[in-house]
């Protein structure tokens, strides 16, 4: 069942795109630690840590594609998976600073000595433990979809309600972790990590293998999704998208598809928040910020929406983009952004995924077509029936 | 009137209204196992709506909708009304455009519908050869791997019938099968329903008129809601009261 589940996910394309992030992840390693600076090839470690954010956003994008290219669910509070992910990864790197802080208290994180607390909130236990708070990072982004995607889902909220709504879930956690009291660092967040997994975080080493990690489970992140949008049910899922009620009159429970979608979805994202913390160094409710959301649905549009590489592309380039503007031209970024989607919209409605097929497609369909009509066509007319009237219905008596 | 328990689907003194407007009023209407029934009428009379209560689409404001004399339909939803045994076609044929016919039939082909079910499925010998013989009775087979939005208008109407087979209801309701369709495509389309009505329960959803002559059912002519007459197709059309409200208009 499984086995022939994972047979029909490695389509092609997929081996592809996993064969090459898992050449990636054994690349960019060698390339930094075993290449000299300066000699072709090398990886500067400022680079491997860019990239590997990149990797971790590519993560993001890919999830909420599976929900919006192939569900029809626009979710614009994607990035608050993304940072409860983080979050619980952060939690952990905070408990494994132990008296290394300011203050030097073994147990309590310095932002809660600071605001007088005088033992560890309940939520925070378990988080010295990495396993714990690897399960939290996969449990607290599923959990808060399932029983959101529950009600949402079975009230039928759909289309532009359902988007404001995920955006409004997004802005109430950026409001309740920005508060102090909440015990997640108020504004500041988590930062000022040392070791993960007793490695510190700062080395090269780690740097590197925190890439690996995120250009696997990258990889893993397309297998998944293709095994999903290669089944049965992915097909449902797309059929949701474009005929929802149709795909409930052939006895399908539309609303368990999509909560299946939402819920995978946001375990990504949260995985993805979980490698993107490290990485960057810090956590704070910024990431909650609903304009983070909406990026992420311009990297998926730009990278073309329906595909499976398609938003990993998009969020690279778009990210390569924002790079580079950001240094160039900071105070013009976002007018390039909105342009950018503007433009997609118009212009690519596909993406740069459906460009590339158009041009390459195009020439190739040329190539193989025969100059006579197909056999169907040809049936058609054999019949006495030119199949371009069929669209013209008749007037028929007594309408 | 016979009993319940005999009916394939038995409408008891339905009513419904949209904001005041009372789009079914007082209906009641009986099919039985393997019986065809035609229901013909002005537009607005609540063909349509008729169909949305009975697959669960609308809730009604008052009677009884039973199912194969048993189940009461007016509590559940529509994906559990399917699954009992009740196939839809829709007016406007809505097949999945951006899937192949295969995919189409697949998918409504009578299987589990779970999610991990689903997920996990791999078509079996037995499902490939059933979706075979439904494509060879539509005649899609040869455009099996086109994606359903490149077929005409007539060929989705057929489509969706393939995909009401699939599903094997014991009801088919189908709402205006032949619109654009050929007038050779309309006459097999009413021997196709005509052979499906041997073994289960068709109501069709008809204007056309000399469509309705070939199905031979019994018919019902429906006007502000409600019946307004019910017989051969030679006895409706001669009653008055449907000359006046819906044959002369």
């Amino acid at each position: 069942m499984l086995t022939q589940a994972l047979f029909r996910a490695l389509d092609k394309k997929a081996v592809w795109v996993i064969g090459i992030f898992l050449a990636v992840a054994v690349y960019v390693p060698v390339a930094n630690l075993l290449i000299p600076p300066g000699q072709f090839g090398h990886v500067p470690t400022y680079l491997v840590s860019l990239l590997g954010k990149y990797l971790s956003y590519a993560i993001l994008a890919l999830a909420l594609d599976l929900v919006w290219g192939y569900c029809g669910i626009l979710s614009l509070g994607h990035s608050a998976f993304f940072a409860l992910g983080g979050y619980a990864m952060g939690m952990y790197l905070m408990r494994q600073i132990g008296t290394r802080g300011v203050y030097g208290n073994p147990t309590l994180p310095d932002f809660m000595v600071f605001l007088n607390w005088k033992e560890l909130p309940w939520y925070w236990l378990g988080f010295d433990n990495f396993w714990f708070a690897m399960a939290m990072v996969v449990v607290v982004p599923g959990l808060l979809a399932f029983i959101f995607g529950f009600f949402a889902f079975r009230s039928r909220v759909t289309g532009v309600y359902l988007s404001i709504i995920t955006q409004a879930m997004t802005f109430a956690l950026l409001l309740a972790f920005f508060r102090n009291d909440m015990g997640f660092g108020g504004n500041n967040g988590l930062t000022d990590f040392k070791d993960i997994l007793g490695a510190p975080v700062q080395a090269q080493t780690t740097r590197v293998i925190l890439f690996s990690s995120t250009a696997i489970a990258l990889a893993l992140s397309v297998l998944v999704c293709s095994m999903i949008v290669n089944s049965k049910l992915g097909k449902v899922m797309v059929a949701v998208r474009d005929a929802e009620s149709r795909t409930r009159f052939i006895g399908y429970r539309v609303e368990y598809v999509k909560l299946f979608a939402f819920t995978v979805s946001a375990i990504m994202a949260g995985i993805a928040g979980a490698l993107y913390v490290p990485q960057v160094g810090i956590i704070n409710p910024g990431e909650f910020e609903p304009g983070n959301s909406i990026e992420v649905v311009i990297w998926t549009a730009v990278g073309g929406r329906g595909t499976l590489i398609g938003p990993i592309i998009g969020a690279i380039v778009v990210n390569l983009g924002k790079s580079w503007f950001t240094s160039a031209l900071p105070e013009f970024w976002l007018f390039a952004l909105g342009a950018l989607f503007i433009f997609v919209t118009l212009f690519l409605p596909k993406g740069i995924v459906g460009l590339w097929k158009q041009v390459f497609g195009a020439r190739r369909k040329k190539v193989e077509e025969p100059a006579t009509p197909s056999p169907a066509q040809s049936a058609d007319i054999e019949r006495g029936e030119d199949p371009s009237t069929f669209d013209n219905p008749q007037p028929r008596p007594a309408e | 009137m016979s009993k319940v328990q005999d009916t394939m689907l038995y409408l008891n003194g339905v009513s419904v209204a949209f904001d005041g407007f009372r789009a079914i009023n007082n209906l009641s209407i009986i099919v039985r196992p393997t019986e065809m029934l035609a229901i013909i009428g002005p537009n607005g009379a609540g063909k349509t709506t008729m169909m949305d209560i009975i697959t669960g689409k609308t809730r009604p404001d008052a009677g009884e909708v039973m199912f194969d004399g048993r189940t009461d339909l007016t509590k559940l939803d529509e994906a559990t009304i399917a699954n009992l045994g009740i196939g839809r076609k829709f007016q406007k044929p809505t097949v999945f455009e951006s899937h192949t016919i295969w995919d189409n039939l697949e998918m409504a082909l009578k299987k589990p519908r779970g999610i991990f079910a689903t997920l996990f499925y791999t078509a079996s010998d037995d499902d490939v050869a059933r979706i075979t013989e439904i494509l060879e009775t539509v005649r899609l087979l040869h455009r099996k791997d086109e994606f359903a939005a490149n077929l005409s208008h007539g060929q989705k109407q057929w489509l969706e019938i393939g995909m009401l087979l699939a599903q094997d209801p014991k009801l088919l309701l189908v709402d205006e099968p032949v619109a654009g369709m050929t007038d050779s495509e309309t006459e097999e389309t009413a021997k196709l329903l005509r052979e499906i009505a041997q073994t289960r329960s068709v109501v069709v959803v008809e204007h056309d008129m000399s469509f309705v002559r070939e199905l031979g059912s019994r018919v019902v002519c429906l006007a502000e809601g409600a019946v307004l007459a019910e017989g051969t197709l030679d006895q409706v059309s001669a009653n008055p009261a449907v000359i006046e409200r819906y044959l002369g208009r």
